[in-house]
């Protein structure tokens, strides 16, 4: 391994990383500011010009709270929990191609960290270790409200992790790879796979809310029946660090959402305007993260349209509509495909 | 029975069919619904720097006036301090010496002065009871402050400034309806003693 490979790599693993947080970072500041304009007011607007230090100033107040830790509570996971939770959080991003390759001195260089072969499974593995941050965090509290809240979000991860994977299987069996990379570049100019797995896409979305423990399915802190669910004993950092982590979450399944459904870094025509192969892979990563800001903004919309669901619905909907939903969607995507092979047009 | 407003719903609670589990039609609605109030204007004031109008009768941080020659009106009778339901006003009352006329209306004025802005109520009553036209509660806001300590307001802060131009103005509120009816002294609360 040479020395200029490490470090293409170290600055890819810096910068992924980086902009990861950066994002997270003021995708408060505009959840703030997206609530308040849904709500006919204005947000945030006195840290700085239209209020753009906010985030900063959020970090601040949050590193300056008292640290508390309950005397009852277990302290080597009360301390593991958040670690977890921000730790698979941004542990995920590694898989996502970020656009085309660069060209540096003639040499080829990938925009992903790592192209896994099982990308996507790798996604889902990290994902379900992250339900052990909440569960271990609301378990050391020693507190029913958080033990609740730890419950409430394991089951409810476990039940959508099974829909969501089953309608990312139809896509697999369309595309005939697990690897991100291999599935955006099957997308290239405009064959997204919505438009050939439309109910897949729903079902995934549907999921990555309940994945990301968004409203309508923030059951596991759910500030008005378990004071703050699982992260009622938690304060200063800590529970700056599982806020966080929800916001890192919303944008790496946004930018899951957007490679796996929505063609990634492709847009129409990109082999058409003959651009060079580093101005394409600008403009391709310029492209993806309209796709997950669209996204970010999506799950913030909905935040601030849908109502909280009840417990018992929520597991209906996981359990009786999307998982078959899912199933017929796999039937379906397997009979097409056996026609096509059998009987060519 | 028959609904007034007209708004009311009558609730059923059949069961819903496949398309309503879905969620999705009503779930489009919502998020049209929402996505129109982006647009819409904001109702936000930006307090400081946008105030809304207040009413003419806003009973706000009082004031202590001062005469057209400059010299402070109270005298200290302390009707206030009686009429206060909230006991906020305290004072203590000195005579004046030769030479402070300019200062002090009365031959008797307060040396100190005080209300307590987190007991006053702001309902206005010492204003109605004052039979020298001294105290007055104006449209001014009373700041928000770190300690309680601050919120005793004494002269430095109740007195209205020296300087002509920088007078507070009342007159809203010294309408000749008010000047008429602080002129029966038949009220007890016009009356001295
Ligand atoms: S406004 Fe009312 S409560 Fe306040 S000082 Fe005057 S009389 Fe007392
Ligand atoms: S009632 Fe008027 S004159 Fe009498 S003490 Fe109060 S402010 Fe002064």
């Amino acid at each position: 391994m040479e020395l200029s490979y490490l470090i293409y790599k170290a600055i890819l693993v810096a910068s992924v990383l980086g902009v990861s947080l950066l994002v997270a970072m003021y995708s408060t500041y505009a959840e703030r500011k997206v609530a308040a304009f849904l709500q006919d007011r204005i947000g945030p607007n006195r840290a700085g010009i239209f209020g753009i230090l906010q985030p900063l100033a959020d970090g601040i107040k949050m590193f300056m709270k008292e640290e508390i830790i309950p005397d009852v509570s277990n302290k080597v996971l009360f301390i593991l929990g958040p670690s977890l939770a921000m730790i698979t959080a941004c542990m995920t991003s590694a898989v996502i191609p970020w656009a085309t390759d660069i060209a540096v001195n003639g040499k080829n260089y990938a925009l992903q960290v790592t192209d896994v072969n099982i990308g996507i499974l790798y996604v889902f593995g990290v994902v379900s270790i992250g339900v052990y941050g909440v569960m271990i965090g609301g378990w050391a509290s020693n507190n029913k409200y958080s033990l609740l809240g730890a419950i409430r979000a394991s089951s409810q991860m476990i039940s959508y992790e099974i829909a969501m994977g089953l309608a990312v299987i139809s896509v697999v069996m369309m595309t005939g790879t697990l690897s991100l990379r291999e599935i955006v570049t099957q997308q290239h100019g405009f064959h997204w796979n919505v438009f050939y797995q439309p109910l897949a896409f729903v079902v995934f979305i549907v999921c990555a809310f309940a994945e990301c423990n968004r409203t309508p399915f923030d059951l596991p802190e759910c500030e008005t029946e378990l004071v703050g669910g699982y992260h009622t004993e938690y304060s200063s950092m800590k529970l700056g660090f599982y806020l966080f982590a929800e916001y890192v979450n919303m944008f790496i399944s946004s930018a899951i959402i957007s490679s796996v459904f929505f063609g990634g870094y492709n847009f129409p025509y990109m082999h058409e305007l003959n651009l060079s192969q580093n101005m394409l892979a600008a403009v391709g990563c310029l492209v993806f993260f309209a796709k997950i800001s669209f996204f970010i903004f999506f799950f913030m919309w909905i935040r601030w349209t849908l109502p909280r669901f009840r417990y018992d619905q929520l597991m209906n909907l996981g359990w009786k509509i999307l998982l078959p939903l899912a199933l017929i969607n796999i039937f379906i995507t397997g009979i097409i495909m056996a026609i096509n092979n059998n009987f060519a047009f | 029975m028959q609904s007034l407003t007209g708004r009311s719903r009558i609730v059923v609670n059949k069961k819903m069919n496949f398309m309503e589990k879905l969620y999705l039609p009503a779930v489009m609605g919502g998020l049209m619904i929402t996505i129109r109030h982006l647009f819409r204007r904001k109702v936000t004031v930006s307090y400081p720097e946008q105030t809304r109008p207040f009413s003419p009768v806003y009973r706000g941080m009082h004031v202590l006036k001062r005469d057209e020659n400059g010299a402070e009106r109270c005298t200290a009778c302390g009707l206030c301090a009686v009429a206060c339901p909230a006991e906020a006003i305290t004072m203590e009352a000195a005579e004046r010496k030769k030479g402070e006329e300019r200062l002090y209306r009365e031959e008797k004025y307060a040396k100190v002065y005080e209300i307590n802005m987190l007991r006053c109520i702001f309902c206005g009553l010492c204003e109605e009871a004052c039979p020298k036209e001294s105290i007055f509660l104006t449209n001014r806001i009373t700041p928000a402050d770190y300690k309680r300590e601050n919120f005793v307001y004494g002269k430095d802060r109740l007195v209205e400034p020296f300087d002509p131009s920088k007078r507070v103005d009342v007159s809203e509120r010294q309408t000749t309806q008010v000047k008429e009816f602080k002129k029966h002294k038949e009220y007890t609360h016009n009356r001295l003693f």
